[in-house]
């Protein structure tokens, strides 16, 4: 098992070095880096400015030599002009004993973004918190009521129960977020439909969530996943149901309520498990797509902010976040479903 | 004129889709009727939800391609905007209307006082043409791919499964944030990866037909021969765009001269194109990977190596067709989840142009005046609903009935 996890992880940090470099590749090709030193600097500068801007702050090095100042493993750039010192580890003014060689992810500094004039680092985790706190209530609702509407059709398999709940789950998964969150915006928070229940904006939710504000982006980004996992946990429970214990507890005349919740429910629950654990990533586009909709600053509205201003750094950060993110729950749902299966477990 | 109330509204739109009801009778009589010699297709018609499901489709399908290239359904242009109707409710007459035009907006004018309605059908051309080929090109490149890496296992599997992972481990908004934005354009990388991704069916047929005909030159010359050049060709034609596969402003790769070219796509559906096919092949790949692995252990698999076919006539001829069911499924469950990323695409305002009429990108334009006029957002949310509903309850009926025998 020590093995399995230790083999994992080295995949792991291989798969995100990649990623990583990939969006490091693709973020500071020439065109994106253009348009960068337009937005921060002027727009019509010319051909030149836009070079000596560029190559004042250290970005026309060759990508490789980027890659290992931002990873940490190279010394950051400095650069010499009229008697000034300025590089990439320290401010215009420091003096020369304080500045840092290295200044790059290993050594914690995630650098600056340039959209939001702040430290990324920050920036991240600020975000983060929030976008926590959304998919908190989000799995709160979401899994619950997903295995609830799994079990139940799953329960008697052909029966009419079975039929409604099963076409429900797969009318849930084929709505995504931005579908039903117009849908929902317009019948409960319009005045065209005149059912002023909830609020069409979750800004307010940031500093403190209520029933109104904070409702209609949980309900958005659940009932898209919640038919999945409801899917999922029919299957399963619709296996277990014709297991020869089930028959054996039946004739011995345990009583069907019984036989579902002590007999068969832990069994049909393994599978659901690791269904839940991949959920994340899923979920995380609809993070995107939700914040946007409701306007909740976020880790996926910060995502749409620096991928639209090709806010290199920024961009970075986000996307080793949820690289690891996606890997990280990989990992978990792995070892999680050897853990609950004795199956697994023993052999 | 009175605005419409909605049972008239309603009306005046089913008797504007009249053709595609036609066309939706017809196709269900004649099924019906013949659905015990159609295979799969006419079983198809023994499960109501799968009916239910075919009908949603097909409809949108009749919709997209009679108000698309037939330019047939629609009331009003879908681009031009008319004074007056900006943010007109649902059934509002049109202002000065002169003889000849249709008088209502059957679903009201959006934002730019366009008729919403006729944008819902254009709009439904745009998926109807994009997501069932983007699927198809995706399904080439995962079986081509998947079958060798579930059949010889190994460091080939590995090499390929590290990468589909890598693909899949990347939030496909940040990809497609990444991939789509007009300076990557500019780069030509989406063209790299259409001349990348868009060989794989030419590779898939030329070895198809190869590992069937080996045995007897004489046919499988030639074939393979027309097969290189008819495809070729059209793969040619679908990569090059002004006589050149990759252009830049610093430098091009020529490709077909203009005069051969048979069609050009329009540079920001290929990349839209591209990127879609980029972000569902991985998956495509494991599910055959997966199916591979399952069936070489198969009776008929080890018969066929005894009696000498080669590796790639198992996989193709032996493997593939035993491993159509669950393809099949994943097929219509994939083109529904392709319609969802198209509409991403277009709610983040990527690839396509702004006034163009896909579902995703009117979403998009009518979301932000969601809370006082919502009828602009609506219907195509709506449309899209149904249309991916569809899909799903398709695939849920074709599954029960090819676990039926």
């Amino acid at each position: 098992m020590g093995l399995f996890i230790l083999r994992r992880l080295g995949v792991m940090l291989l798969t995100a070095l990649c990623l990583t470099f990939i969006v490091f590749w693709l973020t500071n090709l020439y065109p994106n880096l253009e348009k960068l030193a337009k937005t921060q600097g002027n727009f019509r500068m010319s051909d030149e400015a836009v070079e000596s801007y560029l190559a004042n702050r250290g970005y026309l090095q060759p990508m490789p030599v980027k890659f290992g100042q931002w990873l940490g493993v190279l010394p950051g750039w400095t650069n010499e002009k009229d008697g000034e010192v300025t590089g990439r580890c320290f401010d215009a003014g420091t003096p020369e004993e304080q500045r840092d060689t290295f200044c790059g992810v290993l050594q914690g500094d995630w650098g600056r973004s340039t959209v939001f004039k702040d430290d990324v680092g920050a920036l991240v985790a600020t975000r983060l918190g929030l976008t926590g706190k959304l998919m908190f209530f989000v799995m709160l609702v979401m899994v619950p009521s997903a295995l609830v509407l799994g079990v139940l059709a799953g329960m008697r398999e052909g029966s009419a129960t079975d039929r409604t709940l099963s076409t429900f789950s797969i009318a849930s998964t084929a709505t995504p977020e931005y579908v039903s969150g117009v849908i929902f915006i317009a019948v409960f928070a319009s005045s065209a439909f005149g059912l002023k229940w909830f609020k069409g904006s979750a800004t307010s939710a940031m500093e403190s969530v209520s029933f109104e504000n904070f409702t209609l982006p949980v309900i958005t980004i659940a009932l898209y996943g919640m038919g999945y996992i409801a899917r999922m946990t029919r299957a399963s429970m619709t296996e277990v149901m014709t297991a020869q214990y089930i028959r054996t507890a039946r004739l011995k005349g345990v009583k069907f309520s019984n036989i579902v919740l002590k007999h068969a429910l832990r069994n049909a629950l393994i599978a659901p498990f690791t269904v839940i654990m991949l959920q994340f990533p899923w979920l995380l586009n609809g993070v995107v797509i939700v914040e946007t909709l409701f306007n909740y600053k976020g880790f996926g509205w910060l995502l749409v902010a620096a991928a639209s201003n090709n806010d290199i750094e920024l961009l970075l950060a986000v996307s080793v976040v949820s690289v690891v993110v996606v890997l990280v729950t990989q990992l978990i749902s792995d070892i999680g479903y050897v853990y609950l299966n004795p199956r697994i477990r023993i052999s | 004129m009175e605005p419409l109330n909605w049972g008239e509204i309603l009306l005046r739109m089913f008797i504007q889709l009249i053709p595609v009801w036609i066309a939706l009778t017809v196709l269900f009589v004649v099924s019906f009727t013949y659905k015990r010699r159609l295979g799969l297709y006419g079983k198809l018609f023994d499960s109501t939800i799968g009916m239910i499901g075919f009908f949603l489709v097909m409809f949108w399908v009749f919709t997209g391609v009679m108000g698309g290239p037939m330019d047939m359904l629609v009331t009003h242009d879908a681009l031009s905007q008319v004074s007056g109707m900006k943010n007109e409710l649902p059934g509002e007459p049109l202002a000065g209307a002169e003889a000849g035009e249709y008088p209502f907006y059957l679903l009201g004018g959006d934002n730019l006082a366009r008729d919403v309605f006729s944008r819902l059908i254009k709009g439904a051309w745009v998926v109807v043409q994009i997501a069932p080929v983007a699927t198809l090109f995706a399904f080439m490149v995962g079986i081509t791919l998947g079958l060798p890496a579930g059949y010889y296992g190994g460091r080939l599997d590995t090499s390929l499964s590290f990468l589909a992972n890598l693909i899949l481990a990347f939030p496909v908004i940040l990809l497609f944030y990444l991939l789509v934005t007009p300076e990557i354009v500019l780069t030509g990388i989406p063209n790299y990866m259409a001349l990348f991704l868009f060989i794989f069916p030419l590779i898939f047929m030329l070895i198809l037909l190869n590992s069937r005909y080996h045995t007897q030159p004489k046919v499988r010359t030639p074939l393979l021969i027309a097969v290189m050049l008819g495809m070729g060709w059209l793969y040619l034609s679908l990569v090059s765009t002004n006589g050149s596969v990759v252009a830049t402003p610093t430098y091009a790769i020529p490709g077909l001269p203009e005069f051969l070219d048979l069609f050009d796509i329009d540079p920001g559906i290929l990349v839209v194109f591209v990127s879609v096919v980029f972000v569902n092949s991985p998956t495509v790949f494991r599910i055959v990977r997966g199916l591979a692995m399952d069936i070489k252990t198969r009776d008929y698999v080890a018969a066929a190596q005894t009696r000498g076919e080669g590796p790639w006539y198992i996989m193709l001829w032996e493997i593939l067709p035993n491993a159509r069911g669950p393809l099949i499924v994943d097929f219509c469950l994939r083109i529904g989840y392709t319609t969802i990323l198209l509409g991403t695409l277009g709610f983040f305002g990527l690839g396509l142009e702004s006034e163009s009429p896909d579902w995703g990108s009117t979403i998009n334009a009518g979301r932000r005046l969601l809370a006082l006029y919502p009828h602009a957002a609506i219907a195509p949310a709506i449309a899209l609903l149904t249309l991916v509903l569809g899909l799903n309850l398709l695939a849920d009926g074709l599954r029960e009935e090819s676990l039926r025998d």
